[in-house]
């Protein structure tokens, strides 16, 4: 036994003496708070504090805690009070997803234990071995620097919730370390599950005699394969393109992809090695470079795909030929980018039980509806036969709208009939799951005399890896963005996704637009230059603006603030630049630039109904619950929707408490992803809510304007005719336990595109600008983002400080994409070799919300979440372009490439 | 059944050592990363308890520090301007929780070719003192490590310690670290310098080395040769020249392509100077 004292208790463990102190902790302690992110050192999330100081429980080994005092997340708050640094996190909104808040919480006590009122720097340096994949760590500085002002949380009173930035509802937990997330619990009982994953791009292979296996680990309880999934063994997000094995049949397309699973006890299947399964492999020669998959003759990944073409995407407008021929003056470019890695902190994890005939599946999710079909499939069950139970998600950006743990672990409890868990580690989660498509485009742009965009041509091939996943909807989203947000006369955009041996690309924040902005922002700095124009001055005169035709032929009648983002941004733009300037006189290896970038983007799913159903309740003792189908993956809807909920219906936030996203208990919201849940889970939560105030008022026979107050069972309804009660103690409640409930449903209205990609994909569309302040040492080829200022027209900022988390998130993300990001399947499997940023990489944020409303939207709102990246990598590669005349076509700019091309632009 | 030995004192740890082959864990921060998913049925030797093999001191002509002294108590110890280079390569080395673990011989023994500590210590002329149950002996640095995770530690040996040799009055050090982030990155190349000058400020030492630029970080005996007897003034830097750094042999890889390494080398090199110059 090893005794050591943890969060001022005694306590002995047993168990190996070299066991990691965060297994221990958790396992053993039940002390969930200490998040395992990568067991590798790499991301900081099991942070405790080890007679004071910082350390990774991953890599201590418990022998070393002997004797040690130890604390950890759940060891902050004294007797139920959260300690001021925990309320700070909260009021601050230094916790989106959470999943880094322990270890962010705990380097951050370590700081103030020693230094009470640290500088930035300091900060920044003693949380810098946390990673944080959501916020773009600006919070968190703050609620650090702020930690010793002790003012607790305040809540806005009745009606006055949107437009508030309050703490989120669902905070708590998250500072306390309470959050549950999918890998930290399970049925007690539970068998775990490993996936066998393939060593080879492309083979076939056979899986010999498992009798011996068996016999060498008696732990092991089965060994399933392609034969033992009941249903169908694929699947896909698109209806007709279930193209991926569940386990594979023979035949692998990827290294990484899951050729058996091994369900036992835990130490069991964590000891038998890949190495050790009687698998005989065939490789082959994988197809990996895009051209490669496209050339005559090359073998198909997919018989029914030929030649290796998964989709193509094209929209079509006016006279190209005659825009070009009489063009003033042309620009030109190719871009490419690489693959890009989610990175959030949490790999995925769940597990699954089956109830009699029906199958219980709990597990991060962006999307329980669809992985609830999903499942249903693969195991031949009707949908409803399917309960999906989303856990806490510590991080999404759009790799947790696929399947992951879900069908294999809902096909192992299915068939054993025990619950399974399964966790993936770093290394798979980054090798198995989904990444951003690389992107290879071309394109060029006219302008006429009067500086007006009359031609834009554009093609882009993505690499959609081994499955389509989300690939389809990348190869539509990007012609229709692929102009940027431009008025411009002619228009070819087209796009192909071409399947390769390869990691899977999916969806990832901006389903491509990102790399498309890169181009077409990239045209504008040119053309200006040539016109002798002011890029900035540029883009306002050619701006999308309301009744402008887009390239879909779309005439937006209301919310198109790009003008608005770039005039608001215009003095920052003026000092900053002749700053740079005059900071250039001076000779040096450091050079000053400034660049800007726009974006645009369709929020809600492409030329598609995606309608989103929100419930509230009522109980009879007067308990207020928000039914939310829609996933909360740490950007905030939960809170959104309750702030929207609470004004609709005329009461306090405060007042309700929320079942989010069981697909029993919950109606069907949609995925989280396409910057949506605001939109249009946030429009059905406002008709939800006035429609159980229509309820209410009807009841107690009140105009429009009453106020409604609940006390308990009471509901006391007063308008200028006076004042009355609703009794709901004598009313009879639903299964739920609720007397009256309001339901809404919202759609926003799409129409299908011709076969030139005309007509209306999107109800409405996000716009913004953001400007970037570089220092590039042109002598390493390195480069400092100083300063970012980001104009961002979200129709209605229901809560300013989720958006502002959002923005300085998506700038962190989108910096990562410029700079330093680089997915190179096989090689980059963890969190050391693919770098994201940290703190000390990211610079001073300035935002500035513009509220051009958006009549469809809830109280005028519409989407940020992918917004906030897809206008900064534009603007960082504009400003090294403005400090150093060198144009970054490569992505991600790491020193060696951006020293590379200034050498060949004559830097010395 | 593995067996895990957390001796507390030298002599068990080495008897430990000489009974047979077994894992030393010392910090564990490269021990563990490379278990990620399951760990190794392996016999562990834990010296972290051992009190002989922690800490920095002044032992005759030179100092001597203790193999697991930690990255933190290297980055706080009160030593003099010589080790200011190793005191930055410690506050580089991954964040604040690997610096509070992290041990200075383990650093050496992992032997990655990125390694922060091994141009710090080269530049300090350090030598490592090896010791089996009966038998210390001591190694220049340069000859303990022969390449990548390649070392001369023997089955039966433990590494105990560091030892500099105290260098004059004026020596001071520095260390430039190259990477694609600013926290808990592993270097793309790092310089380690130092510089004693003798009188009229002309330089009378100086030992220059280069990480993650070859399999094992190498001094430049052609730029040391020729910097010897200049004064150290601004403008030093210009005496670098590519040709220099021809002992360097880096590789392309994720971080980086070879001859951009080489390149960033030379000017980590100059810049290093010029910082020592300043
Ligand atoms: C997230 C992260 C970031 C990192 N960043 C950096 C970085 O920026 N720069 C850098 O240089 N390193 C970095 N490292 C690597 C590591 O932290 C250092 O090399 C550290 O100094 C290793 O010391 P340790 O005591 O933890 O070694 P351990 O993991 O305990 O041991 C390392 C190896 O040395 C052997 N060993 C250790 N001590 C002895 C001894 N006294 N005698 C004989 N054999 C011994 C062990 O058997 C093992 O093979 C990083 C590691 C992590 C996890
Ligand atoms: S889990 Fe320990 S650092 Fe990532
Ligand atoms: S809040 Fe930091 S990783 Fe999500």
């Amino acid at each position: 036994m090893i005794r050591l004292a943890v969060n001022g208790r005694d306590v002995a463990v047993a168990g190996p003496p070299a066991a990691r102190l965060a297994d221990v902790l958790r396992d053993q302690l039940g002390l969930m708070g200490t998040k395992i992110g990568c067991d590798a050192g790499d991301c900081g999330a099991c942070t405790v504090l080890l007679d004071g100081a910082q350390v990774c429980a991953c890599l201590v080994p418990i022998a070393q805690a002997e004797g040690a005092s130890i604390t950890t997340v759940e060891g902050l708050a004294a007797n139920g009070t959260l300690a001021t640094l925990q309320v700070a996190f909260e009021r601050h909104g230094a916790a989106q997803c959470g999943i880094c808040t322990p270890g962010m919480l705990m380097a951050a006590s370590a700081l103030l234990a020693v230094d009470p009122h640290p500088s930035k720097h300091a900060v920044a340096d003693a949380l810098g071995g946390v990673l944080c994949r959501c916020t773009g760590y600006q919070k968190i500085v703050e609620a650090v620097l702020h930690a010793a002002s002790d003012i607790g949380l305040s809540a806005p009173a009745a009606g006055v919730a949107v437009g508030a930035a309050m703490p989120r509802v669902d905070g708590t937990a998250k500072v306390t370390g309470a959050e549950v997330f999918g890998g930290d619990a399970g049925p007690p009982a539970a068998l775990w599950l490993r996936a066998v994953r393939s060593p080879h791009w492309r083979a076939t292979f056979h899986i010999g005699d498992l009798v011996g296996l068996h016999r060498r680990h008696p732990g092991l309880v089965r060994v399933l394969t392609a034969r033992d999934v009941p249903g169908h063994n694929s699947f896909g997000i698109y209806p007709h393109i279930k193209d991926q094995p569940v386990l594979a049949d023979g035949h692998v397309r990827f290294r990484g992809e899951a050729v058996a699973a091994l369900v036992g006890d835990r130490a069991t299947i964590a000891a038998i090695r890949d190495e050790d399964m009687p698998i005989t492999w065939k490789p082959e020669d994988p197809l990996h470079d895009p051209a490669a998959a496209l050339a005559e003759g090359a073998p198909l990944l997919h018989a029914d795909r030929p030649g290796n073409v998964l989709t193509r995407g094209r929209v079509a407008r006016g006279d190209l030929v005659a825009a070009f021929a009489g063009a003033h003056a042309l620009a030109e470019v190719s871009v490419r980018t690489t693959f890009v890695e989610h990175a959030y902190i949490e790999p995925e994890a769940g597990w699954a039980r089956r109830v009699g005939d029906r199958i219980e599946v709990a597990a991060c999710t962006q999307t329980p509806y669809m992985d609830r079909d999903e499942v249903a499939r693969v195991l031949g069950l009707a949908p409803e036969a399917v309960r999906i139970i989303p856990t806490g998600i510590g991080g999404g950006f759009g790799g947790k709208l696929d399947v992951a743990v879900q069908p294999l672990i809902a096909v192992a409890a299915w068939v054993l009939d025990r619950p399974v868990r399964c966790t993936f580690t770093r290394p798979e989660s980054m090798a198995a799951t989904t990444k951003r498509h690389p992107a290879s485009i071309t394109a060029r742009a006219a302008v006429d005399t009067l500086g007006r965009l009359t031609g834009f041509d554009f093609h882009g091939d993505f690499n959609t890896g081994a499955y389509a996943s989300w690939g389809p909807t990348v190869a539509d989203r990007v012609p229709i963005h692929a102009t940027g947000p431009y008025v411009v006369g002619a228009v070819r955009a087209t796009s192909r996704a071409i399947y390769t041996n390869l990691t899977p690309a999916g969806a990832f924040r901006g389903f491509g637009v990102p790399q498309a902005a890169v181009a077409h922002e990239a045209l504008m700095d040119d053309l200006a230059a040539k016109l002798g124009q002011d890029a900035l001055e540029f883009r306002l005169e050619n701006a999308l603006r309301v009744g402008d035709p887009t390239a879909t032929g779309q005439r937006l009648s209301h919310s198109c603030g790009l003008a608005a983002c770039l005039e608001a941004l215009r003095p920052r733009w003026r000092a900053l630049r002749s700053e740079a300037e005059r900071s250039n006189r001076a000779d040096g290896a450091i050079r000053y630039g400034v660049g800007v970038g726009c974006m645009w983007y369709g929020c809600g799913n492409t030329s598609m109904s995606n309608p989103s159903t929100m419930r509230v309740g009522l109980a009879r003792d007067g308990r207020l619950t928000l039914y939310s189908g829609a996933v909360d993956i740490g950007q905030g809807s939960n809170t959104v929707l309750v702030q929207i909920v609470a004004d609709a219906l005329g009461v306090a936030a405060s007042a309700f408490t929320l079942v989010a996203g069981d697909t029993d208990r919950t109606a069907d919201a949609g995925k989280t992803s396409a910057s949506r849940q605001t939109f249009v889970s946030g429009r059905a939560a406002e008709l939800a809510g006035r429609d159980l105030r229509a309820k209410l008022l009807r009841l107690a026979n009140a105009g429009d304007d009453a106020d409604l107050a609940i006390d308990g069972g009471t509901v006391r309804v007063r308008d200028h005719a006076g004042s009355r009660h609703v009794d709901l103690s004598g009313m009879t409640a639903d299964a739920n336990g609720d007397v009256l409930t309001g339901e809404g449903r919202f759609d926003p209205p799409t129409t299908k595109l011709d076969g030139d990609g005309q007509g209306s994909p999107y109800a409405t569309y996000a716009f913004a600008a953001q400007l970037a302040a570089v220092a590039v040492d042109v002598k390493l080829g390195t480069v400092r983002v100083e300063r970012m200022v980001a104009a961002h027209d979200v129709g209605r900022a229901i809560n300013p400080m989720l958006v502002e988390g959002q923005i300085h998130g998506g700038i962190a993300q989108g910096l990562g994409f410029a700079l330093m990001e680089e997915f190179v399947p096989g090689k980059t499997e963890n969190l050391h070799d693919y770098l994201i940023p940290t703190f000390g990489d990211m610079p001073a944020i300035e935002s500035i919300l513009i509220e051009d409303r958006e009549p469809l939207g809830p109280y005028g709102a519409k989407g940020i979440g992918e917004p906030a990246l897809i206008a900064t990598a534009p603007a960082i590669l504009g400003a090294i372009h403005h400090a150093t005349g060198v144009r970054v076509t490569e992505l991600p700019a790491l020193p060696h490439r951006l020293r590379a091309a200034l050498k060949a632009a004559g830097w010395a | 059944m593995a067996s895990y030995d957390r001796p507390r004192d030298l002599g068990a740890a080495l008897a430990r050592r000489a009974a047979g082959p077994c894992v030393v864990l010392a910090g564990g921060t490269d021990h563990y990363p490379a278990r990620v998913g399951a760990l190794r049925d392996e016999d562990i030797l834990d010296i972290g308890a051992i009190p002989e093999l922690r800490g920095i001191q002044a032992v005759g002509d030179s100092w001597r520090i203790g193999a697991t002294t930690t990255w933190s108590q290297v980055a706080t110890a009160s030593l003099p301007p010589a080790f200011d280079g190793l005191k930055l390569a410690a506050r580089e080395i991954g964040g604040v929780q690997i610096q509070n673990r992290g041990t200075i011989g383990g650093n050496l023994c992992n032997a990655s070719p990125a390694a922060d500590g091994v141009p710090a210590l080269l530049a300090l002329d350090a030598s490592v003192e090896l010791a089996t149950l009966g038998d210390t002996r001591h190694l220049p640095l340069a000859d303990f490590i022969l390449g990548n995770r390649k070392t001369r530690l023997g089955a039966d040996q433990l590494l105990t310690a560091i030892i500099v040799p105290r260098a004059g009055a004026t020596a001071r050090g520095t260390f430039l670290k190259l990477g694609s982030r600013r926290y808990l990155v592993i270097s793309i190349a790092m310089v380690a310098a130092m510089i004693e000058t003798g009188a009229g400020g002309t330089i009378a030492t100086v030992r220059i080395a280069v990480g993650a630029c070859s399999p094992v970080a190498r001094r430049l005996p052609l730029l040391e040769a020729a910097l010897a007897g200049r004064r150290l003034e601004r403008g030093i830097g210009a005496t670098v020249r590519p040709d220099h750094l021809a002992a360097l042999a880096p590789i392309d890889d994720v971080r980086g392509t070879a001859a951009y390494r080489q390149e960033a080398a030379c000017e980590l090199v100059a810049r290093a100077l010029e910082t020592l110059a300043a």
